[in-house]
């Protein structure tokens, strides 16, 4: 157990540091650098000297891997910096948006678990015709890109019946029936693919279990069907279904910068476009932190599922 | 290549049983429509009616017509041909991220399945990384250092990509590699690359498209993000099906046709990578057993109530189909309450599917087409899902050939044996614990309270085996089915458990329906037998009798080949041929085609099961000829 911890603790810091020095290497290759987007930003011509000692201020006239260990000694202290633009602290500025990424993601991930199980169980457990329609429609739905969908949705639900909100965000603090109503149409159209991707692994894995011996045995002993399906089938099927919700919750990371910008949201992903075009270095650093630090916990997670569910796999 | 190995297995790759792509029509029609789409866009110049920034401001926001078939957008631009053009750009993006995807991931995943050691460790290390990193940051991050460039960006995809390719393709080399086949060709002097492309390549090719078809999708998905967001391909310069959509999301509120067209194609096309992917999957994989489904629907019979009978089971003239084929045919015993009565002969012979019949368990398919089977006053065939539930465990329960199998591999021991008597009595979880307990010392389990806290992966076979029957104990049922209960098992423990068997149904004055193809077991423990050979019972006697005086070719030829019977020293006999499989059945006797009996009547019209002494039938018109 405590090796298991130290392994897991290890790779968790190596994967930081790789993902940081990254992200880095890769802002440093930019063209352009943050001091010319500030002064462009503002009214006025700026000069070189201007130039110059803008840049020398921000550090960036320091070499790469000094730039890194600044921002390195910095996070072991606790803080990511500030960012260049508004002074305010890194983590002050994610954690006011992380609030809505994480809305969006989470809502997503329960709507698609339970519609997806939902009818993956049905499909599996009935066959014949009906799993053949549920494989066509998943298909549908993994197929139509989620841009696109969001589109339609609000041409739909929001232009023409006006039940939804178009765009925007409420926080649960300040209504949660807003809240809730804003959340909509962002989870609506990131479960469609969702919702379809857990339907079909559920299908497969199902079905592989309907077949084993063992669900013969428990129904000649007598058991209902509801604990055949949902307790023993369904058990034994949750590996890949809960590896596949991990995979969706990591995805998404990415998923809602396109979501977010079309409900205008403001959120993590919004955050990291905007930062990465004006070359907001401790910005871009601290998104990808968060969101190296999100992966680990839900691979974490996932993992002690695993223990959970079937403790003959192996430990982590 | 030369032979050298003498085992069992393969020297020559074995062909794989692939269907043919074009056995999938769905596929067919998604490959036809991508290669349509291909062609399309190289010669976008010819096909397209007009040039993609032709503009005509007379016509904006026009629908479909005979000049604009999908109408035009708010420039008055032909939405069809800025499609075609726009394939140009989006499936030159999905190529150069697939070719990247491959050329990665094939090589490196060959090498690190077939080299193995350090440089295995090194990539599987590359791949988990790869896989952990967010791939949406790296993706922004190329985006801003290449502004605007989509092939960087989708070379970037590729990379984000090939992990998964990576390790698909390394594990099914790891899988290959140590194939005798390979081997061989390795000590025939074959050079790494030779056998790589000739035996390991076309071995793991299923996998491979099933990855990239799926990997194609969502780069296509990608790009048009992207895209739409002007992040890659901004509209200035030329049309994309991403920035297509974007344009049309612009004049969304005036006009929401255009996204149909637009969203459209993207549709299409990523579900034409699917079908691809999932033909390919069912192609080289095997398709998904499937499992009878559980809730499909049962065929209501019809039939007049049974008439009263004093046996605890009669099935009279049972004959089950499955997938339309008859398996079983007019099969009829019935066994006393306390009788112990055997079902022997060869594999495929209808022996199983009989029992699963009885308990309605029959596989996928499967139905009873005629006959009945009759317990406690009511017709099993004629009854609901419902009340067969009640009925399995509680009067008729069964045991089978693979015990550890048959528990569920996740649930401790207790929690499975508690659940089965909690499912016939109601009663509060502490009784139920010590009757579970009581149950695993009627089996005879050494340590029954250590035996309920641990899992079926930790009990051996015959363990297994004791716990099964203490589950099907648990209702003190009427009948106890017991399929080939011992074949599974060590000699010794196959000893002890026909014991215990035998003792319990002595105790509890069970029926025993006891499955084999071992004369030693049933002379051990059954009163009375039927011989069964391709879906129908050829002989039924005491099994005294049977052995004593067969009288029919097959029992006399199945005991000759039993090995406690046959002299010492001299190879066993054994019949030559083997049984028919369903919907193979000869005319006449099923087993005229093997038997040395055989003549002319055989073959002629079907044999009715006949009585030839008191208690003794044969399906044999040679019976008096049969001599052991």
């Amino acid at each position: 157990m405590i090796r298991a911890t130290a392994r897991w603790f290890a790779s968790s810091v190596v994967l930081l540091f790789a993902v940081t020095v990254l992200t880095f290497l890769l802002s440093a290759l930019a063209p352009g650098d943050a001091a010319k987007a500030m002064l462009s930003g503002q009214t006025t011509a700026y000069s070189p000297e201007q130039y110059h000692q803008l840049r020398h201020n921000l550090g960036l006239d320091q070499p790469l891997p000094v730039q890194y260990w600044h921002w390195l000694y910095r996070l072991l202290h606790g803080s990511l910096g500030t960012d260049l633009f508004s002074g305010q602290p890194i983590t002050q500025a994610i954690n006011s948006r992380l609030g809505a990424s994480l809305s969006i993601i989470v809502g997503t991930v329960l709507v698609s678990a339970v519609v997806g199980l939902g009818i993956g169980i049905f499909s599996a457990v009935r066959g014949g015709l009906a799993g053949k329609l549920v494989n066509g429609l998943s298909l549908l739905g993994l197929a139509a890109p989620n841009f696109w969908l969001a589109l339609v949705l609000v041409a739909w639900l929001a232009v023409q019946h006006q039940v939804f909100p178009a765009t925007g965000y409420v926080p649960f603090g300040d209504d949660p029936v807003q809240w809730l109503r804003s959340l909509a149409l962002p989870v609506i159209t990131l479960s469609v693919g969702g919702s379809a991707f857990i339907a079909r692994q559920t299908r497969d894995a199902m079905a592989e279990v309907l077949g084993r011996d063992f669900i013969v045995a428990l129904r000649a002993h007598g058991l209902p069907l509801r604990s055949i399906v949902f307790k023993h089938a369904l058990r034994n099927a949750a590996i890949p279904i809960v590896t596949l919700l991990g995979l969706m919750f990591v995805s998404l990371l990415g998923g809602t910068v396109l979501i977010e910008g079309i409900f205008a949201i403001p959120g993590l992903g919004q955050q990291a476009v905007t930062a990465s075009s004006t070359h907001n270095l401790p910005m871009i650093e601290g998104v990808a932190f968060y969101f190296t630090v999100v992966v680990i916990v839900v691979n974490l997670l996932v993992d002690l599922s695993y223990r959970w569910l079937n403790p003959t796999v192996r430990p982590i | 290549m030369t032979a050298v190995a003498v085992t069992g297995m393969p020297l020559r790759r074995p062909a794989t049983r692939r269907r043919a792509f074009w056995r999938y029509p769905a596929a067919c029609v998604a490959a036809l429509y991508l290669a349509t789409l291909v062609i399309a866009a190289a010669a976008a110049g010819v096909v397209a009616p007009h040039d993609a920034g032709e503009q005509d401001l007379s016509h904006v926001l026009a629908g479909p017509s005979g000049t604009h078939w999908l109408g035009t957008d708010r420039l008055g631009r032909d939405v069809f041909s800025r499609l075609v053009f726009g394939a140009r750009v989006t499936l030159l993006d999905v190529a150069v991220a697939t070719a990247v995807f491959l050329a990665i991931g094939v090589p490196l995943g060959l090498a690190a399945g077939y080299r193995g050691h350090w440089l295995d460790r090194i990539v599987v290390r590359f791949a988990d990384l790869l896989l952990a990193v967010p791939g949406i940051v790296v993706l922004l991050m190329v985006v801003a250092v290449f502004p605007g460039n989509d092939i960087a960006t989708m070379v970037a995809l590729g990379v984000i990509g090939c992990p998964t390719l990576l390790r698909i393709v390394r594990g099914s080399t790891l899988a290959t590699r140590d194939q005798l086949y390979v081997k061989a060709a390795r000590l025939s002097g074959l050079g790494t690359p030779a056998i790589l492309r000739r035996h390991v390549l076309p071995r793991i090719a299923g996998p491979i498209i099933v990855q990239t078809s799926l990997f194609c999708a969502t780069a296509l998905l990608a790009e048009s993000g992207l895209s739409f967001l002007g992040l890659t391909r901004p509209e200035t310069r030329g049309p994309s099906w991403g920035n297509m959509v974007g344009e049309a999301s612009n004049v969304m509120s005036q006009d929401s046709w255009l996204l149909v067209p637009t969203g459209g194609a993207l549709v299409l096309t990523v579900i034409a990578f699917g079908l691809i992917g999932d033909a390919a999957r069912d192609a080289t994989m095997g398709r998904a057993v499937s499992a009878a489904p559980l809730l499909g629907h049962r065929p209501r019979r019809r039939v007049p109530d049974p008439e009263p009978t004093p046996a605890a089971l009669s099935l009279c003239g049972l004959t089950v189909t499955i997938g339309g084929a008859t398996v079983v045919r007019d099969v009829s015993f019935e066994i006393a309450p306390g009788e112990t009565v055997g079902i022997v002969g060869e594999s495929g012979c209808g022996k199983t599917i009989t029992a699963k019949a009885v308990l309605g368990l029959l596989p996928a398919g499967g139905e009873v087409a005629a006959g009945s089977i009759v317990f406690d006053g009511k017709d099993l065939t004629a009854i609901r899902e419902k009340d067969l539930s009640r009925v399995r465990g509680a009067g008729i329960a069964l045991i089978s050939q693979n015990p550890t199998g048959s528990l569920d591999p996740t649930f401790t021991v207790g929690s499975q044996l508690r659940e089965v008597i909690r499912r016939h009595r109601s009663q509060p979880r502490r009784k139920a614990d010590a009757e579970a307990e009581r149950l695993l010392r009627l089996v005879r389990l050494p340590d029954p309270a250590g035996v309920l806290g641990r899992r079926p992966g930790e009990l051996s076979g015959g363990m297994a085996q004791r716990v099964c029957i203490a589950m099907a104990l648990a209702a003190e049922p009427g009948v106890l089915i017991a399929d080939e209960p011992t074949t599974a098992l060590d000699v010794t423990v196959q000893a002890e458990i026909l014991t215990l068997l035998r003792d319990l149904q002595r105790r509890l004055g069970m029926a025993v329906l006891l499955i084999t193809h071992d004369w030693g077991v049933l002379a051990d423990v059954c009163d009375r037998a039927l011989v069964m050979y391709a879906g129908e019972v050829i002989e039924t006697a005491t099994v005294d009798e049977l052995c004593a005086a067969p009288r029919h070719p097959y029992t006399a030829a199945l005991l000759a080949a039993n090995p406690h019977r046959a002299p010492a020293g001299r190879a066993l006999p054994s019949i030559g041929g083997s049984v028919p499989r369903p919907g193979d059945w000869p005319t006449g006797c099923h087993f005229q085609p093997r038997c040395a009996l055989a003549e002319f009547a055989c073959a002629e019209r079907p044999i009715p099961l006949t009585t030839t002494t008191r208690g003794h039938l044969s399906r044999c018109i040679r019976a008096e000829d049969v001599h052991t």
